[in-house]
């Protein structure tokens, strides 16, 4: 009887036997039909990335624009008792003290009533046309500089300090933009650059000219109605200069965490709630972010159950047809696990220069063209999310699900009889 | 030493049964060149087969030296294929995606040589059998005796101790079956045990035994000594 070798010793000769009948076998492929299986190894990885990606990109883009243009990195605001921030200018001066600390903005908001058509009058049992909104008074030029809103004016032109008698409306506030009819919903009909409007907050009421309009996909805006911050406190009654919110931004790659730990301890907490942009965001975006990456997941495995059964039947017509090849290679003494090994290497040949041209497409191609471009939908500017860890890791289930695919038919065909596979029974 | 006692193998086929070997008992001394011989059907290949460890009999026992075959699990199986056995089949059976060099090389790299050590000792194996011209050739590359001669190679380059070979001059011209039974000669004067099937009479001659088989029993069996 031979010399037994031990158990790794086989394996190694198993592998190093499989990578030499795998080589050869790939380098005398018919190119065509290599390059066919890559491609769909290609495809199969876009389904696994792309598609996640573009989902959870919908809401990210839509977080990644409030936090850009609304809250930046952290958010101060009034507790939820308080309605407004305790000695915003002292917090202020605080919050140009953080190390890592790049611009701040301070805004002043309310709850109001819009009415464009106030002054005709209304026949019996006709409503106003209004709309409750909430009310944003900025100064322009720091808001300006701090979220660039000016940008988002699509129809007249954004607020100046002097512009006490002028509002910007936000475009969800409009019938032409947001041609709801609904019960309930409210709309503002009629209005154009230097309509007049009525804006009603408690017992304060004053008309101002409609100056521009604003669409820029983050709801505290599109929502709002904006004014120089010296109206908004007329109208608010804000005697003081305690606002509502302050929204701050850090340089890029500060840990906001920390900035927000420094604002804690600065005492800042004891006169206002402090959030990171995480923290701030509304419940609604963080429960639609956590559904559509489950959607995301759950279509990704549709597409890796596709790619799975792809190597399955791509290495088992492999074997299959070359039943006999497999038959002759055990026929000399070459062991079943050194079969296997060669056409689990194949699968993964395929599943790794897949993977790699997606990467490329991925990282060269689709997300810069995303980020370029991004999808234009309603409430979003959707950009393709894809991290490096989290492609990584999608390479990773590939190349498992492909060893598996790859292994299981190579099994069945390896283990029957040599002699029935040599002569084709 | 190969010893097979009582040896059937049966194929069923459906309720009818075809013996194709019917209790077959011999013995083979090391170093003898054995020739199987019959008419087509008569179970020669399939003896080859049962030999070759490539089936299992039916009934019966074989042992190789001290070995008993039918013990053997599947992988003990093939690795005494490796290790002791060299098997020429009568289409060559050669792999079609590797080239001539590397088709001999395989089993010398399951034996566990280098590809270095594998590649020099598979070049000697095809100069041998006068194809060292053609190693770089894939099988679609060579002709019918030359990818036989291929198989040849294959079958001794690891120095088995006994080679079983299936008529392989069935599809061979004259001048290439002449060659090719020189090889296996001279390989027997090396030393090594040769088991061949043939259906040429001028061919089984060249052997020290020849086994005559029909409807699966041995009919004949001539040692030349006698």
């Amino acid at each position: 009887m031979p010399k037994k070798k031990s158990f790794i010793e086989n394996l190694n000769l198993d592998y190093r036997v499989g990578l030499f009948l795998a080589t050869r076998e790939l380098k005398r492929a018919n190119k065509w039909t290599t390059g066919l299986i890559v491609f769909v190894m290609l495809l199969t990885f876009l389904n696994l990335v792309v598609v996640g990606g573009i989902l959870v990109g919908l809401i990210q883009g839509a977080t990644e624009a409030d936090k850009k243009y609304s809250t930046g990195d952290i958010l101060i605001s009034s507790f939820l008792n308080k309605s407004y921030i305790e000695k915003t200018p002292e917090v202020v001066s605080t919050i140009q003290t953080l190390p890592n600390f790049k611009s701040v903005v301070v805004r002043y908001t309310g709850s109001a009533r819009v009415e464009s058509n106030y002054r005709t009058t209304l026949k019996p049992g006709e409503l106003r046309d209004g709309v409750g909104t909430t009310l944003l008074g900025i100064n322009p030029q720091n808001e300006k500089e701090f979220s660039g809103i000016d940008s988002f004016v699509i129809e007249g032109s954004f607020l100046d300090q002097s512009d006490n008698d002028s509002v910007v409306l936000g475009k969800n506030l409009l019938y032409k933009y947001t041609p709801i009819e609904a019960p309930g919903f409210q709309s503002l009909k009629d209005i154009s650059i230097g309509s007049r409007v009525r804006i009603t907050s408690g017992d304060i009421s004053k008309e101002y000219y409609v100056k521009g309009i604003i669409g820029s996909k983050v709801d505290s805006f599109d929502f709002s109605v904006i004014m120089v911050d010296s109206e908004a406190r007329k109208i608010i009654g804000r005697g003081d200069f305690n606002a509502n919110q302050i929204a701050i931004k850090l340089l890029d790659n500060a840990d906001s965490n920390i900035s927000k730990a420094s604002l804690l301890a600065s005492g800042v907490g004891e006169n206002a709630r402090v959030q990171t942009h995480e923290e701030a965001m509304p419940k609604f975006l963080k429960d639609i972010q956590n559904t559509f990456a489950i959607l995301g997941n759950a279509i990704s495995s549709i597409g890796l159950v596709v790619a799975a059964i792809t190597i399955f039947i791509v290495i088992f017509v492999n074997a299959i047809t070359r039943r006999r090849y497999i038959g002759i290679l055990k026929g000399i003494g070459i062991s079943k696990r050194a079969i296997i090994i060669s056409y689990i290497l194949q699968s993964i040949f395929y599943a790794l220069i897949g993977s790699l041209l997606g990467v490329i497409v991925v990282f060269g191609l689709l997300k810069p063209y995303f980020a370029q471009n991004p999808i234009n939908f309603p409430f979003s500017d959707g950009i393709l999310v894809a991290t490096v860890s989290g492609t990584f890791t999608r390479v990773l289930i590939l190349l498992i699900a492909t060893v598996i695919a790859g292994y299981i038919p190579a099994r069945m065909v390896a283990k029957r009889n040599t002699l029935d596979a040599i002569l084709g029974r | 030493m190969i010893t097979i006692t009582n040896l059937s193998k049966i194929f069923k086929n459906g309720d009818v049964e075809i013996k194709a070997l019917n209790n077959v008992s011999f013995e083979v001394p090391d170093g003898q060149f054995l020739m199987v011989t019959g008419r087509s059907g008569s179970g020669k290949s399939t003896l080859l087969y049962q030999m070759g460890l490539l089936d299992h009999p039916t009934e019966g026992s074989m042992f190789i030296d001290d070995i008993d075959i039918s013990k053997l699990s599947s992988e003990d199986r093939t690795s005494i294929r490796l290790n002791i056995l060299g098997y020429i089949f009568q289409d060559y059976a050669i792999l079609p995606s590797l080239s001539s060099l590397e088709n001999v090389m395989v089993p010398l790299l399951m034996l566990g040589m280098s590809e270095k050590e594998a590649g020099e000792k598979a070049m000697m194996a095809l100069k041998k059998v006068g194809l060292a011209d053609r190693s770089v050739n894939l099988p679609s590359q060579l002709s019918g005796g030359q990818q036989q001669r291929v198989a040849i190679a294959r079958a001794i380059a690891h120095e088995p101790r006994i080679i079983f070979a299936d008529e392989p001059t069935a599809n061979l011209d004259s001048e290439t079956s002449d060659q090719i039974l020189k090889v296996f000669l001279d390989l027997n004067k090396e030393g090594q045990t040769i088991v061949m099937v043939t259906h040429e009479p001028e061919y089984a001659a060249l052997g020290h035994r020849i086994l005559v088989l029909a409807d699966g029993v041995i009919v004949s069996d001539i040692s030349k000594s006698s």
